[in-house]
C-alpha cells in the first residue's frame, strides 16, 4: 500500500521576452495504491508539468511531493528508489522507445539496473513482464521497435513501466496516438494490471470519456489551477465548476445528441 | 430529391512503391449539395488518399489507376476532374474546390503575413479585383472567422493553433468554393476550441450553402455533425448511411467495432454495443 | 503542447476562446525592426572587435627578432618620428610599460595611424592597403555574389525539378569545385590567354596604363578581371548550387508547399515564394560568412593572376616581415569579417520573422 501525496504544489517559468508563466497554481491531491485518478485538462492546463514533476523533471517553485508520508529525494540512492516507485508511460510509443536495440534489452535494462531479481532469472522475468501485457514473448523479444504496431510498442513501455515493480503509475496520455480501435484494448490492460497489481495510476488525459470510464476519481485542471476534483461520475454527470461543465458541453456525446436531436431534427451539427 | 455535387465511381488510387500498396479500391459515392458527409477511419484506411485524390493533389509515388469523378458545377455543366489539363486544373482549385489540412502548423507560409496569404488567393484566382479590394476581401474573411482584420499583418507563428486553423478555413472559404475538403481539422485542437470552430464551419455552411467533406478518425464527432457518414476501411468504404441509422443500427461489424471504442461520455457507463 | 505557448499577443477584453490563446500573459507588440534583438548583436560585435584588436596588438610581440632595427640598420632615412612610431605599433619601446604600450596602440589605430610599410618605400600602411584593397573587394566581392546568384537561383530550379536531368548539374559543379584552385587558374591562362588569347594573362590592368575613371582603364579592368572572376566563380558554384538545392528538397516536403498548390498558384509562385524563400534562409548566413573570407582567402588567385590584391600584399609583407603591414592586413581582414557577420544578422532578421521574438 502507497500514498502519493501532492501538497499545494505551484510551478513558475521565466519566459524570456514574455514575463512569467504560472504553469501549475496550488495543486493538491493524494494517490492511493489500487486507485486511478483521471487528471483531465487541455493543452495549457498544466497537466503535462504535473508529469514532470512527479518524475522529477521539474521541481515544483514551492509545494512538496510525499511517497508514503516523506517528501522525494533529490539526489542518490533516495532518488533512485523513487524512481523506482513510480514510473511513467509517456504518450509518444515511436519516441519513446531506442529504436537501435531489441524489445529484449528495452526490458533488461531497468530489470537489471534496478536489481529486480537475480542475474539468472533476468531472462525469465522479461518473458514473464510480455506475458503480462499480453504480447507473444517469443514473436517481439527480438524485435526492434519499428517492427512492431503502436499499440505493441506502448504494451512494451507499459511492460518497461512495470519492471521496477512501482507502486504508482502515471500514464501521459497513454493512447492519443494509438489508432482508434485499439485505445480500449490498451486503457483496459491498463486497468486491469492496475487492479492485479494494486498500483496507483495517474492517467492525465485531454479526454473526459475515457477518463470517465478508467477513473474513480476526476480532477480537472484549469490553467494551473484544480477547479473540479470528485468521484468520476459526479464530475461528469453532475458538474459543479463553470469550466468543467463547458468542458463537457464541448465534448462529443452522440448519445445524448440523438436522444435530444429526435424532436428537433437531424443534422443540427454541431450548434449547441 | 437528390441533387448531386459531386460523383465519385469506382475510383481507386494505387501507391506504385514494392510491393504496391492499394490505397483507394473501387470507391463509389455521391455527395449532394450542401450535405455534410463524415469521412471516418483509422489510420492507413484511405481516407486522405480518397479525399486527395478526388481532388488531384496526390504526389508520387500515387498513381490514379481508374474510376471517374464528375463535379456538377452550380454554375451549370459537369466536370470531368481527372480529364482537366493544367491550366484547367489550376483555376478548378480552390474555386470550385477547397480545402482545410490537417495540422495547420505548418500549413501556413512561415516567412509571409496571413493577410498576404489569404491576399494572393485573390491575386491568382480574380486578377481583376485591385489591391484595396483584395485587402478589404481579406479583411472580410478574417472577420467571418472570428480572427480579426486587425491580424492580417500577423505572421503564422504569432498566432495559437486555433487560430491558424481558422485562417486555413478563412482562406479555403476566400472564393465561396462549393465544396470544402476538411481533413482531421480540429484534431490538435482543445476541445473547447474544436467545439467552436464547428460551430463555425455549420454556420458558414447555412450562409453560404458549400458541401462538406470532413474527415476525421473520431466519430463521436462525425455523429454529431454529419448528414451521412462513410466508415473507410483498408480502402474501401464498409458502410454509407445517415449519422443516425449508423448510431442506432450500424449494418456492417467494423462500423460497430469503430462505435464500441469510445466509452459513453453521459448515460451508463461502458462502450456502446450494438 | 507544453504549458509554455509561444509569445502571442492577446488583446485584453477578447474572450479567450475568441482569441483561441492559452497564454497567461499580455506579450508587447512587435514592430517591424527588431531593436532589442540587433542591440543585443550590436553589443556582441563591439565585444568581439575590442578582442580582436587587443589580440592584434599582442601578435607582432609574440614574433622574434626586431625588424626595425634590421631596417634601420640598411635604411637611414627614416625620419624619428616614424621610427617612434612604428615601434610603439609593433611593441618594440620596451623602455614603456605594457599597458603604456596598448594605450598607445589604441591612440594610434583611433587617428588611423596604422605606421609605415617596411617593404613598399615606408609609405603610410593605410595609403598601401587602400589602393590593393578595392581591387579584391571588387573582383572577389563581384565574383562570390555572382556565384551565390547562379548557385542559389539554379539550385533552387533544380530542387523544383527533381528527378529530372537537371540533377545531372550538380555532381558536375561540386566536381568543378573540388579541383585545385590554382591549377583551374593555370588552365583557364593556358587556354584562354596563351592559346587562344581571348585574355590577357594577368594583373588588374595593362602595363603602362594610367589608372583613371576613362573608358580606355575601365574596359582594361574588365578584360583583365574576366579570367579571375570566371575561375573563381567556376570554383565555388558547387557548393551555392548543392546547398540551396538540399535545402528546397526540405522545404518542398513542407505542408504549406502543398497548401499553395491547393490554392491554384501557379508553379512560378510557388517556386520562388513559397519554396525557395524559405530555403534560401540557410544560404544568406552562408554567403554572409562568405563574405568575410573575401578579403583574407585570395591570395591563390593574386598569386596565379599577379592581381594586384590584399592577399599579394599579405604574402609579401610576410616574406619581408614587414610588421606594420601585416598587422595592417590583419586588422583589415578582421574588421570586414565581424561587418559581414553584421550584416548578415540584420539581414536574416527581415528575411524571417521568426527570429525578431526569440532574439536568438
Amino acid at each position: 500500500m502507497s500514498t502519493l501525496e501532492v501538497r499545494h504544489v505551484s510551478k513558475v517559468y521565466n519566459v524570456r521576452g514574455a514575463g512569467r508563466l504560472t504553469a501549475l497554481d496550488d495543486v493538491s491531491f493524494t494517490l492511493n495504491s489500487g486507485q486511478t485518478i483521471g487528471l483531465v485538462g487541455q493543452s495549457g492546463s498544466g497537466k503535462s508539468t504535473i508529469a514532470k514533476i512527479l518524475t522529477q523533471l521539474e521541481t515544483p517553485t514551492s509545494g512538496e511531493v510525499l511517497l508514503d508520508g516523506a517528501p522525494i529525494p533529490r539526489r542518490g540512492t533516495g532518488l533512485r528508489r523513487y524512481r523506482q516507485q513510480l514510473r511513467m508511460v509517456f504518450q509518444d510509443p515511436f519516441a519513446s522507445l531506442n529504436p537501435y536495440h531489441s524489445i529484449r534489452y528495452h526490458l533488461q535494462r531497468p530489470l537489471e539496473l534496478d536489481r529486480v531479481v537475480p542475474k539468472g532469472e533476468v531472462d525469465d522475468e522479461v518473458r514473464r513482464l510480455l506475458d503480462r501485457v499480453r504480447l507473444d514473448p517469443d514473436a517481439v523479444i527480438d524485435r526492434r521497435p519499428h517492427e512492431l504496431s503502436g499499440g505493441q510498442r506502448q504494451r512494451i513501455a507499459i511492460a518497461r513501466a512495470l519492471a521496477s515493480r512501482p507502486a504508482i503509475l502515471v500514464a501521459d496520455e497513454p493512447v492519443s496516438m494509438l489508432d482508434v480501435s485499439i485505445r480500449l484494448g490498451v486503457l483496459n490492460l491498463l486497468a486491469d494490471l492496475q487492479r492485479e497489481e494494486g498500483l496507483g495510476v495517474l492517467y492525465i488525459t485531454h479526454d473526459l470519456a475515457t477518463a470517465r470510464h478508467f477513473s474513480d476519481e476526476i480532477i480537472v485542471l484549469n490553467q494551473g489551477r484544480i477547479v473540479e476534483h470528485g468521484t468520476a461520475d459526479d464530475v461528469i454527470l453532475r458538474p459543479q465548476d463553470p469550466y468543467t461543465q463547458e468542458l463537457r458541453a464541448a465534448s462529443p456525446d452522440p448519445e445524448r445528441f440523438f436522444a435530444s436531436a429526435g424532436a428537433a431534427g437531424a443534422a443540427e451539427g454541431g450548434a449547441r | 430529391m437528390p441533387d448531386p455535387l459531386l460523383s465519385v465511381r469506382d475510383f481507386s488510387v494505387v501507391y506504385d512503391v514494392d510491393p504496391p500498396v492499394a490505397a483507394v479500391k473501387n470507391v463509389t459515392l455521391e455527395l449532394q449539395r450542401g450535405e455534410i458527409l463524415g469521412l471516418a477511419g483509422e489510420s492507413g484506411c484511405g481516407k486522405t488518399t480518397l479525399a486527395y485524390g478526388i481532388q488531384r493533389l496526390l504526389k508520387a509515388p500515387a498513381v490514379i489507376t481508374g474510376g471517374s469523378v464528375v463535379f456538377h458545377d452550380g454554375d451549370g455543366g459537369d466536370v470531368d476532374v481527372n480529364s482537366l489539363d493544367a491550366e484547367q486544373m489550376r483555376r478548378f482549385r480552390w474555386d470550385k474546390v477547397s480545402m482545410v489540412f490537417q495540422g495547420a502548423m505548418n500549413a501556413l507560409n512561415p516567412v509571409a503575413t496571413i493577410g498576404s496569404q489569404l491576399e494572393d488567393v485573390f491575386e491568382v484566382h480574380r486578377p481583376n479585383m485591385s489591391r484595396r479590394q483584395r485587402r478589404d476581401a481579406a479583411a472580410e474573411l478574417l472577420e467571418i472567422v472570428k480572427v480579426g482584420a486587425q491580424r492580417a499583418r500577423s505572421y503564422p507563428h504569432e498566432l495559437s493553433g486555433g487560430m491558424r486553423q481558422r485562417v486555413m478555413i478563412a482562406m479555403a472559404l476566400a472564393l465561396r468554393p462549393q465544396l470544402m475538403v476538411m481533413d482531421e481539422p480540429t484534431t490538435a485542437l482543445d476541445v473547447l476550441v474544436q467545439r467552436e470552430i464547428l460551430r463555425q464551419i455549420s454556420q458558414l455552411r447555412e450562409e453560404f450553402g458549400f458541401s462538406v467533406i470532413f474527415i476525421t478518425h473520431d466519430l463521436p464527432l462525425l455523429l454529431e455533425i454529419s448528414d451521412r457518414i462513410a466508415i473507410m476501411r483498408e480502402g474501401e468504404i464498409v458502410e454509407l448511411d445517415t449519422a443516425e441509422r449508423i448510431w442506432h443500427e450500424p449494418a456492417d461489424d467494423y462500423t460497430r467495432t469503430l462505435l464500441s471504442s469510445f466509452p459513453r461520455l453521459t448515460g451508463e457507463k461502458g462502450v456502446v454495443v450494438r | 503542447m507544453t504549458a509554455v505557448e509561444p509569445q502571442i499577443p492577446v488583446e485584453t477584453g477578447v474572450d479567450a476562446i475568441e482569441a483561441g490563446t492559452t497564454a497567461t500573459k499580455v506579450v508587447a507588440g512587435r514592430s517591424r525592426i527588431p531593436w532589442r534583438f540587433l542591440g543585443g548583436r550590436a553589443a556582441f560585435y563591439l565585444f568581439t572587435l575590442w578582442a580582436a584588436l587587443t589580440i592584434n596588438f599582442f601578435l607582432p610581440r609574440m614574433m622574434k627578432g626586431d625588424a626595425v632595427t634590421q631596417y634601420l640598420a640598411r635604411n637611414r632615412n627614416v625620419s624619428p618620428e616614424a621610427a617612434d612610431a612604428l615601434r610603439a605599433l609593433l611593441g618594440l619601446d620596451t623602455d614603456k610599460s605594457l599597458w603604456q604600450q596598448y594605450l598607445d596602440y589604441w591612440g594610434l589605430l583611433l587617428r588611423g595611424d596604422l605606421g609605415v610599410s617596411l617593404l613598399h618605400g615606408l609609405r603610410p600602411v593605410t595609403e598601401v592597403i587602400s589602393q590593393a584593397l578595392p581591387w579584391t573587394v571588387g573582383l572577389v566581392g563581384l565574383a562570390t555574389i555572382v556565384s551565390f546568384a547562379i548557385g542559389t537561383i539554379g539550385g533552387a530550379f533544380i530542387g523544383w525539378r527533381r528527378g529530372s536531368r537537371l540533377d545531372a548539374f550538380i555532381p558536375i559543379t561540386t566536381f568543378l569545385s573540388t579541383i585545385p584552385y590554382f591549377w583551374l587558374g593555370l588552365l583557364a591562362i593556358a587556354v584562354f590567354s596563351v592559346n587562344l588569347g581571348w585574355f590577357p594573362i594577368g594583373k588588374a590592368y595593362g602595363v603602362g596604363t594610367v589608372p583613371g575613371w576613362d573608358f580606355e582603364f575601365i574596359g582594361q579592368v574588365i578584360h583583365h578581371g574576366a579570367l579571375p572572376l570566371l575561375t573563381i566563380v567556376i570554383a565555388s558554384l558547387g557548393g551555392w548550387m548543392l546547398g540551396m538545392r538540399n535545402m528546397m528538397l526540405t522545404v518542398l516536403d513542407e505542408d504549406y508547399i502543398t497548401v499553395a498548390q491547393a490554392k491554384g498558384m501557379p508553379n512560378r509562385r510557388v517556386l520562388w515564394g513559397y519554396a525557395a524563400r524559405n530555403a534560401v534562409l540557410p544560404q544568406i548566413q552562408s554567403f554572409a560568412l562568405s563574405i568575410g573570407f573575401i578579403v583574407g582567402g585570395t591570395i591563390v588567385m593574386e598569386m596565379v593572376f599577379s592581381y594586384p590584391g590584399v592577399g599579394k600584399l599579405l604574402l609579401d609583407a610576410t616574406n619581408a616581415k614587414d610588421y606594420a603591414l601585416m598587422q595592417g592586413v590583419f586588422l583589415v581582414i578582421t574588421l570586414s569579417v565581424l561587418v559581414a557577420n553584421i550584416l548578415a544578422d540584420i539581414a536574416y532578421a527581415f528575411l524571417d520573422p521568426r527570429t525578431r521574438q526569440s532574439g536568438a
